[in-house]
């Protein structure tokens, strides 16, 4: 990537980084199943921003739209099947605690 | 340019809402927000078609999702919820002032920001791309839809089959 290229993006980068620690910050400090759910979800806007970003500044926005829209695709699906193992684990445990979720712990 | 900066900000505001409000209700509809405020910015960016998605697939449906799954599991009484929230709320006290810290000391790095984007240029047709030339990324999103649907269906069903 050309330094000029690298200026253009780096407004972007810094709030990019700041979404990538909200969403870790969120996964970590959290012991809620549906707030670890919300801080992956958070993480992957960060993606498509700088996904969108990229393709903006090299010219290839359709080639980035494209892969965003898989992405959507793919997040679409992350968060049904989550939801529907969310509602599982509330069924057998009657708690979203995920301290309450440690059989598998060695 | 500016704009887009500011705009960015109200995101960042939004998503450190969304991660530190008490209710998980609203957490879900500032998730939605924040799906708001990232169709804008696509929309700005000369991304209208993947604008569109993330309005109508993560600002709808995924926050459906969410306010379901959130009305489906809600076993604390409301004094429960605000105790736990307390202690929530000391956990994600250091986030902002994260966020701030490193926002600013990325700023004053040496990489000094230009504000001027430059105007895009004729690009290839977003449609001709995802058909012709990613038809891999297709054949992928059908399988990973029809993954989750199988997965959804499984799960639900011993979900029905337990309540039994």
């Amino acid at each position: 990537m050309h330094a000029e290229s690298l200026t253009l993006l780096w407004p972007f980068l810094i709030f990019v980084t700041m979404l990538f620690i909200i969403g870790i910050y969120c996964m970590l400090a959290t012991y809620n199943l549906i707030r670890a759910l919300i801080g992956i979800e958070i993480l992957i806007k960060g993606v498509t921003i700088l996904l969108i970003v990229v393709g903006y500044i090299t010219n290839n926005v359709a080639l980035t739209q494209a892969l965003v829209i898989t992405l959507i695709v793919i997040e679409a699906v992350v968060v049904a099947v989550a939801v529907g193992v969310v509602l599982g684990i509330h069924t057998h445990k009657n708690s979203l605690d995920i301290r309450n979720i440690r059989n598998l712990k060695g | 340019m500016q704009l887009n900066i500011f705009i960015m900000i109200v995101l960042v505001i939004a998503s450190i809402w969304t991660v530190m409000t008490r209710s998980l209700l609203r957490a879900g509809i500032g998730l939605a927000l924040v799906s708001v405020i990232l169709a804008i910015v696509m929309f700005r960016l000369n991304s209208p078609l993947a604008a569109v998605f993330e309005l109508s697939v993560c600002a709808g449906l995924i926050s459906v999702l969410f306010v379901s799954v959130i009305s489906l599991t809600q076993p604390y009484s409301q004094q429960e919820i605000a105790d736990r929230m307390k202690s929530m709320f000391t956990r994600f006290k250091y986030l902002p002032i994260i966020v701030v810290i490193v926002g600013l000391v990325m700023f004053f790095m040496k990489f000094r920001p230009d504000l001027t984007l430059p105007v895009p240029q004729a690009e290839g047709d977003v449609r001709n791309i995802l058909w012709n030339f990613r038809q891999i990324d297709l054949i992928g999103q059908v399988i990973i839809l029809l993954c989750g649907v199988f997965a959804v269906v499984v799960l639900f069903k011993e979900i029905r089959k337990n309540a039994r």
